[in-house]
């Protein structure tokens, strides 16, 4: 059943619960990821430790169960990543659900549950939306760390 | 309440031109405020455009007011009937309208292809919009005269397949009877505003008079494009979005709702069906199966 691979009950256990959200008011609105087809929307906030590594990522916005439980999962897989770790998992993420790569998201721990995405092409883009957030937070952070070291 | 179709070639001329566009504002019920209308419109309006069927709301307009109002001041009125031609029957000398707009893939045509109807005194007026062959009459190297109404206007190979597709989707409705389509879609749509009504949950926009067989609505907790691939699983075909209407969805503070939308080939069965899969969704999505 394809319905029943998209709405696995992990994905709706996030999209009804999910992780890590919060209102993130401090984020300007033009760092407000948006979805042209469907007006979705949505924004992320990466915090970094000492030894800058992601000690969270915050999620806020407006997505349907698919779009809410991949930002949702997407907040605990990244954390204690190092910056270019985590920017190779979300391009690794957002090439496996384009079909950019044939690779599986199994090493991506429970986010797995989305693969059934794929076999809906439309609603890819609801997945990725809050990785292609993510991933412009993590490289604004790796080009300011880049300004500080020199 | 209009379509970003009757926004954005508006904005793109207030750019070139300097002019400024003003927007008549909806009520609560998604109805048009008239009075607003009145006091928006002055001696320096130079035109209105109106949409006849909000294909959000489902809201018939009274486009014959707007065009009264307007012509008192000699003001041409052009209506978007995208929505309303295939359910209306619309007779444009009756209207008065000067400028009527529609599109193929809203009645059963295809799609990339439409009309625009203009009184012949105003097209005569207007200077070509695009260049190309059919649309002159004689060219030197000196400058060049244009061809009658209306290959002034059509300018290149035209798009034959859709013409001919856009002339067998009139003539199917016409075979139809739009009257009978009219009277049909009326029933059906008073019979799924009473069913919708009685939902719970559910938010349901658009007046409850003067409507077509358009219904958007939201439901709690459930997203519209999860609602939409819910209902697809029952081979229910809906809508969700923000309908091409960014700025109305952001007065109902929603970033997209879903929409279904009737036609003369829906039944009562079938809004029995889909009001029963909403319901259904609901459980689905908010406490699992």
């Amino acid at each position: 059943m394809a319905f029943d691979d998209l709405y696995q009950e992990i994905i709706l256990d996030h999209a009804r619960h999910p992780r890590n959200k919060e209102h993130l008011d401090f984020i300007s609105e033009d760092l407000v990821f948006e979805n042209p087809t469907c007006g979705d929307s949505v924004k992320v906030a990466v915090d970094l430790d000492e030894k800058e590594t992601i000690s969270r990522v915050r999620f806020d916005g407006d997505g349907c169960a698919i779009s809410t439980a991949s930002a949702s999962m997407m907040t605990e897989i990244l954390k204690g990543m190092a910056l270019p770790e985590a920017l190779k998992t979300a391009a690794t993420f957002m090439d496996i659900m384009t079909g950019d790569s044939d690779a599986s998201l199994e090493d991506l721990g429970e986010i797995e549950a989305l693969e059934g995405v794929r076999q809906f092409p439309q609603r890819v883009k609801c997945a990725t939306l809050p990785w292609h957030a993510v991933e412009h937070t993590l490289q604004t952070l790796v080009k300011e760390k880049q300004r500080n070291t020199g | 309440m209009e379509h970003h179709s009757n926004i954005i070639p508006w904005q793109l001329l207030a750019e070139r031109t300097g002019c400024i566009l003003k927007f008549i504002p909806f009520t609560e019920q998604g109805t048009l405020d008239m009075d607003a209308f009145r006091t928006l419109i002055t001696d320096r309006t130079v035109f209105v455009g109106i949409i006849h069927v909000s294909n959000v709301f489902g809201t018939e307009n009274d486009v014959s007011a707007i065009i009264s109002e307007a012509h008192k001041r000699d003001i041409p009125v052009l209506v978007d009937g995208a929505q309303s031609i295939p359910h209306i029957p619309i007779d444009v000398q009756k209207l008065d309208c000067d400028f009527l707009a529609f599109s193929g893939h809203k009645m059963y045509g295809p799609m990339g292809i439409g009309v625009l109807y203009g009184k012949e005194n105003i097209l005569e007026t207007m200077p070509p919009f695009m260049g190309g062959g059919e649309m002159i009459r004689s060219v030197k190297l000196s400058g060049s005269t244009w061809n009658d109404l209306p290959w002034k206007f059509e300018a290149g190979t035209p798009n034959v397949p859709g013409a001919l597709g856009l002339a067998e989707a009139i003539q199917y409705i016409e075979n139809l009877g739009i009257e009978e389509i009219q009277s049909y879609e009326s029933l059906l749509t008073e019979y799924t505003l009473a069913k919708f009504q009685k939902l719970k949950d559910v938010i349901l926009y658009g007046p409850e008079k003067h409507r077509t067989g358009v219904f958007s609505f939201t439901q709690s907790g459930i997203h519209p494009h999860d609602m939409a691939q819910f209902l697809d699983r029952f081979g229910i075909a809906i809508r969700a979005g923000h309908h091409c209407a960014q700025p109305l969805m952001r007065k109902l503070h929603v970033s997209s709702t879903s929409r279904a939308s009737l036609a003369f080939y829906n039944t009562a069965e079938e809004i029995d069906f889909l009001v029963d899969k909403i319901q259904a969704a609901g459980d689905y999505f908010n406490h699992g199966i």
